[in-house]
């Protein structure tokens, strides 16, 4: 059979590190980095007679992260323990939920393979806490644990298996991460590990059903998910028609060698023994206190997106690209109030930035500058004291090196040359080196006024001014 | 004068009229335990001289003003189950022989607060879990009342110490009779309070649904006083309940007039020792004569209770104990390579039998598949059995029962696990319904050895259950008449 007559079925267990000053249940910092063993205390440290107390936060950003998509919210809901032993969990219990989690029955919206608008049902959301950190070798010999991480808030938002190809798995991903990032629960830095996933993949035949999954743990990169998902979809075809069957199992990606390893298989699959932890009491929230955080929840993304294109006149699919990440349009926001023209902050951010980003396999929250950095280099060039062309170099510099693009261009000598005689000394330097172009352009060639402009341009090493260069080339050559 | 056969209320009063001072009531301590400490074996830290440093700083403070309570300078023993900062907390096992815990429990703190002198770290079964403290690894801790016999467990160097007066009170902590139990056994008073009264931050934790931190005392207005320190919220222990501060020593009125006693029958038949039976009714009598309605009633739940304690309380303890796992402190086994070995090398070494036999018991029916048939069921007993006690306190004011079906047992006597959770069957009843339960001692069998009764309250009803027994304490006066004699 072809790999046409088979679907791919890919269901996602995203978690997303709560962006709360404080544990889930003490009072250590949640801050990353820091070093080892300095964000905990005897009760992350889970030292004998600790007890947990609930972080109100965790709970009212939970509820938050379920209202921006459409789940219910439970009035009951409670913490179970979840056990096993490793070195990085400290209780050998996380404090989890079980049969009661706080958001259940959501959905979000992206669009399928066709462009068409799709569903994605969500069918839980629930509170954890993070685990600590083992350390191979980093430090000398052995292992070593870090319980900096240990109790760090989390949310699971566990996906129907309603994902049929990598590309929706991403946009699903893409559009989970972009709401997150804009009710302020998660900085969702996936490099930082405060996005993950586990993916889980089937393949069935048309009109049949769903075949056996197999698990990969812990992804957390979108390039590594969408080449896990297409390798594993295609492996478990290949298992298939050579006859074979699929193992439940828990895999791991290699994102060196592109391939899945196996981990576990459901046969030494774990029993955590759930049970309601006794040390902390049942979670009753009010219809008050839901109503509440509902009439606060902050502006989300299609309403956004509604505002650029009425407010902005931006195209819907300007609006789009810059919405789908709170950072880009953040940034956007930023860097509009302060050269005041949205128009170009909306060009500079979709077509140069976005193709850095691409060239350097960068997030949009791995932008270095600031928006008040890349609206005052607006402003540089719209008060002409810098050419766009300049602009393109300023944007480099602040990529690599995000200080005041002033700075930055005063330091480089960058400064536009708008000087009427500066410039005319330029022009009629470049006509008396090109005495073919002045006839040709006599000749009715107007490719010639280009080349003499970029000459002129090349001559001052791009800071004249373009718009001088070529009124004073007009005039000259009419003469 | 004796100081330390004194009651910690008469301390105070001797101390208000000038007639003793606390360096002298530390001294007295510091030597009854050298004397005694050796037969009894009740201490698995001794901290007497740290103690005596510490009366002189009391006295200053006191003498400057900056500490006014009226417990100032009382000594008190711990439970070893309980954090104390800088000072090694065993819970009478090897896996924590060397641990020394950065903080101090709650209660602890609280008691600091109030100025009193911490006497050392009491001995008590493995974990919590026992009904003996035979399974402590630590030492074998004796009666005071015969030494070849049993303190009871598992608070029994808290109840031995205080009956063989090495201290003047203790705390101890009870999860299926661990005050209770010992305290009859010991001839002292006991008391379990109403589940979440007593914060339990600190308290290295056996089961935390059952678990509850109280006073063990001489007599009864001393269990209300250092119930009164104990007692309230705690921020840190979210299943402590805020409530309105009660005064316990108010509520002791010695007057039973009016009040209505239940007397459960299935707790005086098959399995209680006949003089325990004889003298609990001697009890009832008593307490008839002092103007009290006693009525019997049924309350089947006995047997039930047992095991749903056990099975609630393993589930609890298998997890609750997981955290001991050799990585971050406690004891780690030499022997092996892999984490796998350091696991099971350390936990096999570091456990005793009753512990890792609980640990098994709560992880098979924590097991899927078996969930249903025994945790969830005996969660929905222990609803039922909550219930059942409601319906009682519908028309009583109190329930009247044995502690323990028998007086102390000798060393080695209980030939199996099961023999020993029998020790047991009159009080876990009252923490699985999370009620509050005292025992007081009410006469001696024909070997001398203390008989306890137990009072239970409704929820919170610390005050009825106080009265109660005070009333009668008042007109027998067990003290006057009975005392330890270390009987070899």
């Amino acid at each position: 059979m072809a790999r046409s007559d088979y679907e791919v079925v890919i269901g996602l267990e995203v978690h997303a590190e709560l962006s709360t000053k404080t544990k889930i249940f003490c009072s250590c910092p949640t801050d990353f980095g820091g070093e080892p063993n300095t964000h905990c205390c005897p009760i992350c440290m889970a030292m004998p007679g600790t007890l947990p107390v609930l972080n109100e936060r965790v709970v009212e950003y939970a509820v938050k992260a379920g209202l921006a998509t459409n789940c219910e919210i439970s009035r009951d809901s409670k913490n179970d323990r979840k056990n096993y032993f490793y070195p990085d969990l400290p209780k050998s219990y996380q404090i989890s939920q079980f049969d009661k989690p706080l958001c259940e029955h959501g959905y979000v919206e992206i669009e399928d393979d066709e462009g068409n608008l799709k569903k994605v049902r969500l069918l839980r959301i629930h509170i954890e806490e993070d685990a600590g950190k083992l350390n191979h070798d980093e430090f000398g010999g052995g292992s070593l644990v870090d319980l900096n991480r240990a109790g760090v808030p989390l949310i699971e938002s566990v996906s129907e298996p309603d994902l049929r190809s990598a590309g929706e798995a991403e946009r699903y991903l893409r559009k989970l991460k972009s709401i997150f990032e804009y009710i302020e629960v998660s900085d969702c830095k996936m490099q930082e590990g405060s996005l993950r996933a586990d993916v889980n993949v089937s393949v069935h035949k048309k009109g049949e059903p769903f075949g056996t999954r197999t698990e990969m743990k812990n992804m957390n990169s979108f390039r590594s998910i969408v080449r896990a998902i297409e390798y594993e979809s295609n492996r478990q075809i290949d298992v298939l028609e050579e006859g074979g069957i699929i193992e439940q199992e828990s895999l791991r990606w290699d994102d060196v060698s592109g391939r899945t390893f196996s981990m576990r298989s459901k046969e030494d699959a774990q029993d955590y023994r759930y049970f309601p932890d006794p040390d902390l009491v049942a979670i009753r929230l009010s219809e008050e206190y839901i109503q509440n955080i509902k009439d606060n929840l902050p502006e989300l993304p299609e309403s956004r997106k509604e505002r650029y294109m009425s407010e902005y006149k931006l195209s819907e699919k300007d609006a789009n690209l810059i919405t789908a990440s709170k950072y880009l349009s953040d940034l956007f926001e930023g860097t509009k109030n302060v050269c005041g023209n949205a128009k170009l902050s909306a060009n500079w951010i979709l077509s140069d930035i976005s193709r850095i980003l691409n060239e350097k396999e960068m997030e949009p929250d791995q932008i270095p500058f600031t928006a008040v950095q890349l609206g005052k280099m607006i402003q540089l060039i719209e008060n002409g004291t810098i050419s766009s062309a300049i602009g393109k170099k300023v944007l480099t510099e602040l990529f690599e090196n995000p200080i005041d693009p002033e700075g930055i261009v005063k330091a480089k000598g960058w400064i536009q040359i708008s000087d009427e005689g500066a410039i005319k000394a330029v022009v009629m330097q470049v006509l008396e080196a090109n005495p073919q172009s002045i006839a040709d352009y006599k000749a009715g060639k107007d490719k010639a006024l280009g080349f003499l402009v970029g000459q002129a341009m090349k001559a001052t090493k791009g800071q004249a001014n373009p718009q001088m260069l070529n009124k004073m080339f007009i005039d000259e050559l009419r003469k | 004068m004796d100081i330390t056969e004194l009651t910690v209320h008469e301390l105070q009063d001797k101390l208000k009229n000038k007639e003793i001072t606390i360096s002298e009531i530390t001294k007295a301590y510091s030597d009854r335990i050298k004397e005694k400490e050796s037969d009894v074996d009740a201490f698995v830290t001794i901290l007497a001289d740290e103690a005596i440093v510490k009366s002189r700083k009391i006295e200053e403070k006191i003498n400057n003003g900056e500490l006014k309570s009226s417990f100032a300078g009382i000594p008190i023993g711990i439970k070893d189950n309980m954090c104390t900062k800088g000072i090694k907390t065993t819970c009478g096992s090897k896996m924590l022989e060397n641990f020394i815990a950065p903080y101090d429990a709650t209660i602890v703190e609280r008691l600091n607060k109030e100025g009193m002198i911490n006497l050392g770290k009491l001995n008590m079964d493995e974990f919590a879990m026992g009904s003996s403290t035979e399974n402590s690894a630590i030492k074998k801790t004796k009666n005071p009342w015969n030494l070849n016999t049993v303190p009871g467990g598992s608070s029994g160097g808290s109840a031995a110490a205080v009956a063989a007066n090495l201290v003047p009170w203790a705390l101890g902590s009870d999860t299926g009779g661990s005050i209770r139990q010992p305290s009859s056994f010991c001839g002292v008073v006991g008391l379990k309070p109403t589940y979440g009264l007593v914060s339990r931050y600190g308290l290295v934790a056996y089961a935390s649904s059952l678990d509850q931190i109280g006073p063990i005392t001489k007599d009864v207005r001393d269990c209300a006083m250092l119930l009164n320190v104990l007692a309230g919220r705690d921020e840190k222990d979210t299943t402590s309940i805020d409530r309105p501060k009660v005064d316990y020593v108010e509520a002791l009125k010695n007057d039973v007039k009016g009040l209505k006693i239940a007397v459960p029958k299935e707790f005086f038949g098959e399995g209680i020792n006949k003089e325990v039976k004889a003298k609990l009714e001697e009890a009832i009598a008593k307490y008839k004569e002092l103007g009290a309605e006693v009525e019997e009633v049924s309350l089947d739940i006995a047997e039930h209770a047992l095991a749903a304690y056990y099975i609630i309380a393993c589930a609890e303890a298998s997890s609750n104990l997981g955290r001991f796992d050799g990585i971050r402190y406690g004891h780690r086994s030499e022997k092996g390579e892999t984490l796998r070995d350091i696991y099971f090398n350390s936990r096999s070494e570091g456990f005793g039998p009753e512990v890792k036999r609980r640990i098994i018991l709560g992880t098979y029916v924590l097991s899927s598949g078996y969930y249903d048939a025994y945790y969830k069921k005996a969660q929905k007993v222990r609803t039922l059995i909550a219930n059942k006690f409601e319906e009682v306190f519908k028309n009583h004011d109190v329930i009247l029962t044995p502690t323990s079906p028998t007086t102390a047992f000798e060393f080695n006597s209980k030939s199996s696990p099961l023999e020993m959770y029998l020790a047991d069957i009159c009080t876990v009843s009252v923490n699985v319904a999370g009620l509050p339960g005292i025992s007081i001692p009410c006469g001696v069998d024909g070997k001398g050895m203390p008989i306890g009764m137990q009072l239970i309250g409704n929820k919170f009803q610390e005050e009825t259950i106080l009265n109660v027994a005070y009333t009668y304490e008042q007109a027998t006066n067990f003290r006057a008449n009975y005392k330890p004699e270390f009987k070899k």
